[in-house]
């Protein structure tokens, strides 16, 4: 098996071969068999396989794209079930940006955030509460709910409206050391919850527990986006684009000061990394990215309401990142992509079986048991053996290696260059 | 408004200090543990709820079986306490055994994953032992002390309203107050408290000194986490209605309680626990007088978490703690 790996992995035909193989059948077996949610999963997890290859980024990229913008919704689209697919498929991609978004926080900065569906939930109620008639009751001027257009912006809005707020807790916050940092964040993202649930007086804000209800869909040259399938592509871009500036940030200097935070904070601090600055920097970009995704989820639900922010929320964000590896963005994405489907699937499906099997008489399964209740002791079991055997996770993060010999030789050719100029001054100065 | 405030003052004190004492002896834990350790022991809020249904789980047995009316209702505590807080105390011996022990040397942010781990695990499991027994997981328990008692504070002064008192917050108070004396009696004057000491200011020292850290910090773990269960009894006594989410926020208060007094302090942990208590029954009764009815009731949650913040960013050390400074 190992040997066939080993001979795989050095093979970039038979790679090609295997991958586009695998593609091909899951793409016609989800295409031909509808009801078939392991086909779903199955041709989703054709991206996981691509990440194992040893292509080019640029191909993987390539092709990673082709699979989700065509193939995916193209296979999906066959049969009644299409709408589910494509709204798991959303959903995946909200929660991987919220992860990727707290990856910045606990897995780079190492601080810990457990109220982190906080800026989520910001970000869900600045596009709800100025896409419904809500804002009416306290707006002296506009009027009241904004188009569907206005969504676009609100994209922004709320990546700002997050950071900002991920700055203003930060401002006090980041002075206490690491764990009283989690016990603050918990309460913090408590409050936010308590607030949007009694802010329905003295002025109406968030009408209270009741929610906002029919918010505005999106809408682009006269197109009302109503539909997951719709959301799918929204989604998908911002994702993209999440992931690309992820990426980015990881190995910039900021990135870079975030790690050596992370690893020593007095240490960092003797290096001349500026302490505050680079933990509010976490903070608010990683709140960003969750605000903005709560913009989009705002549209998607059409309905806003504080049950969805509560603190089995954030925890869940943290089992994703945790599951995936601290600190790695491949990581995070499958931790995310697997804890959202095995909620939102694999749990329910489980469920319904058991349901049947009960129904037939063949087991009896208390009520007590059904998986669909289970969430905590999952997630509780996960965190747990994930702390104690495995604290990379799924996919470790990497650092970049450096090769010492290519490393020399380019120290040389800059010194000889520097040296060259050197002599040259000397002829210029004689 | 000031009248307004003074009416409900003797109701508000009395709330409070039954409230206060619960969280001043989970505080206990959270400062012991914290001590000694370093760690944010995110379960011992989910011990203090098992104690709670593992306490009315043999209430209701015994009721069951009839003995409740045939024995004096303070036997029937007492021994329910006592059975509660040896399953606690060998329930957190036992996590600290599996969950924290194998990650002493591990950085700060594994261990604290893995307590809420170990919290969102004991949930759910007494969520599915509850549910699995009695249908549904909100639990109420037979009543011990229902008796009611008038407090007649309009005639200390004219402009104080009556209380009433349930009976059972004389027991509340009394077996709190037995407690903590009997642990700080434990831990100031006895050799094993000395060692419980001795490991809080130095491990490698106390190890070295012939003090076997591991029994220790088990023993530690084993009396917070006792502590804990039997409050969560008197809990489950006095406010009759419990469910295994109470354990989450009610921690976070007493851990709030145990950072007002300074962490590690426990004289403090009492006098915060007690202290927060009262806050909280005063901003529930007289926020909406305060604001005018701007800011309900339900922001009494809000306004101890805000406790905390405000604490930890001016005063970190606590009310009585020392002024940690650290070293490179």
């Amino acid at each position: 098996m190992k040997n066939v790996l080993h001979t795989i992995q050095q093979n970039k035909r038979l790679q090609a071969i295997v991958v586009g193989l695998y593609i091909v059948v899951t793409f016609f077996s989800l295409y031909l068999a509808q009801k078939s949610v392991v086909a779903f999963l199955l041709l989703l997890s054709s991206l996981l396989l691509l990440y194992f290859t040893t292509f080019s980024n640029r191909v993987k990229w390539l092709i990673g794209g082709v699979v989700m913008v065509v193939l995916l919704p193209l296979a999906a689209s066959q049969g009644e079930a299409y709408q589910s697919y494509m709204e798991v498929a959303t959903l995946v991609g909200i929660y991987i940006a919220m992860a990727l978004g707290l990856n910045i926080v606990v897995g780079m900065a190492g601080l810990l955030d457990l109220g982190f569906v906080a800026f989520f939930a910001l970000g869900a109620y600045t596009y709800g509460i100025f896409a419904t008639g809500q804002a009416n009751n306290f707006m002296p001027f506009g009027h009241y709910p904004l188009s569907g257009e206005s969504f676009w912006v609100f994209i922004f809005i709320g990546c700002f409206v997050a950071a900002l707020f991920g700055i203003l807790l930060g401002v006090p916050v980041l002075r206490v050391k690491g764990d009283y940092l989690a016990i603050v964040t918990l309460g913090f993202g408590e409050i936010i919850r308590i607030i949007f649930n009694n802010l329905d007086k003295p002025v109406n804000i968030t009408n209270g527990a009741m929610g906002l209800a029919s918010v505005q869909p999106p809408r682009l040259f006269g197109i009302d986006f109503m539909y997951p399938n719709q959301f799918y592509y929204i989604v998908l871009v911002i994702l993209i684009t999440v992931i690309f500036a992820v990426r980015r940030l990881e190995f910039s200097k900021i990135g870079r000061a975030w790690k050596a935070v992370r690893e020593n904070e007095i240490a960092a601090q003797a290096m001349g990394i500026h302490l505050v600055k680079t933990k509010l920097m976490a903070f608010a970009v990683g709140a960003s990215f969750s605000g903005m995704m709560g913009v989009v989820f705002a549209a998607k639900q059409t309905f806003v309401d504080p049950t969805s922010f509560t603190l089995l929320e954030s925890i869940t964000i943290l089992v994703m990142v945790i599951l995936g590896g601290m600190g790695s963005v491949p990581g995070v994405i499958l931790g995310a992509a697997l804890v959202t489907i095995l909620n939102l699937q694999v749990l329910t499906e489980l469920t319904n079986w058991l349901n049947q099997l009960s129904l037939n008489g063949v087991i009896n399964v208390p009520d007590a048991l059904s998986p669909a209740k289970m969430q905590r002791f999952i997630f509780g079991v996960i965190l747990i053996l994930f702390a104690l055997y495995r604290p990379q996770g799924l996919l470790p993060a990497k650092n970049p290696v450096f090769d010492e010999k290519d490393l020399k030789d380019a120290d040389k050719l800059i010194n000889a260059g520097v040296q060259k100029e050197a002599t040259q001054h000397v002829h210029l100065d004689s | 408004m000031i009248n307004e405030v003074l009416h409900t003052l003797p109701q508000v004190l009395i709330d409070g200090l039954t409230l206060g004492a619960v969280y001043a002896i989970v505080a206990l834990g959270y400062t012991m543990v914290y001590g000694i350790l370093e760690l944010i022991n995110f379960a011992h809020g989910e011990i203090f709820m098992t104690g709670a249904f593992v306490g009315t789980a043999i209430l209701l047995t015994f009721a069951g079986f009839g003995w409740l009316a045939s024995m004096p209702a303070l036997v029937a505590l007492v021994l329910v306490l006592v059975v509660t807080s040896v399953v606690t105390g060998l329930l957190g011996m036992g996590i600290e055994r599996v969950a924290y022990r194998p990650l002493r040397n591990a950085p700060k942010l594994i261990t604290l994953i893995t307590a809420i781990g170990v919290s969102f695990l004991l949930q759910d499991i007494v969520r599915f032992i509850a549910e699995l027994k009695n249908g549904n997981y909100i639990l109420t328990g037979p009543s011990l002390f229902s008796g009611q008692i008038g407090i007649k504070a309009s005639s200390i002064s004219s402009i104080f309203n009556d209380a009433s008192v349930k009976s059972s917050f004389f027991i509340v108070l009394i077996v709190a107050v037995i407690m903590m004396v009997t642990l700080d009696f434990f831990v100031n004057k006895t050799k094993w408290g000395m060692a419980m000491r001795a490991v809080a200011q130095d491990r490698e020292t106390a190890a070295l000194m012939s003090v076997n850290v591991n029994k220790v910090i088990a023993l530690t773990f084993f009396i917070g986490s006792a502590l804990g269960g039997a409050t969560g009894v008197l809990f489950a006594i006095q406010y009759g209605t419990i469910d295994p989410y109470i354990g989450f926020i009610l921690g976070l208060k007493a851990f709030t309680a145990a950072v007002l007094g300074g962490i590690g302090n426990i004289r403090g942990a009492m006098f915060g626990g007690i202290l927060i208590g009262i806050m909280e029954m005063f901003a529930a009764a007289n926020l909406p007088v305060i604001s005018h009815g701007v800011l309900g009731a339900e922001y009494k949650d809000v306004f101890a978490f805000a406790i905390l913040i405000i604490v930890l960013i001016f005063k970190p050390e606590g009310l009585f703690g020392k002024v940690s400074i650290e070293k490179v």
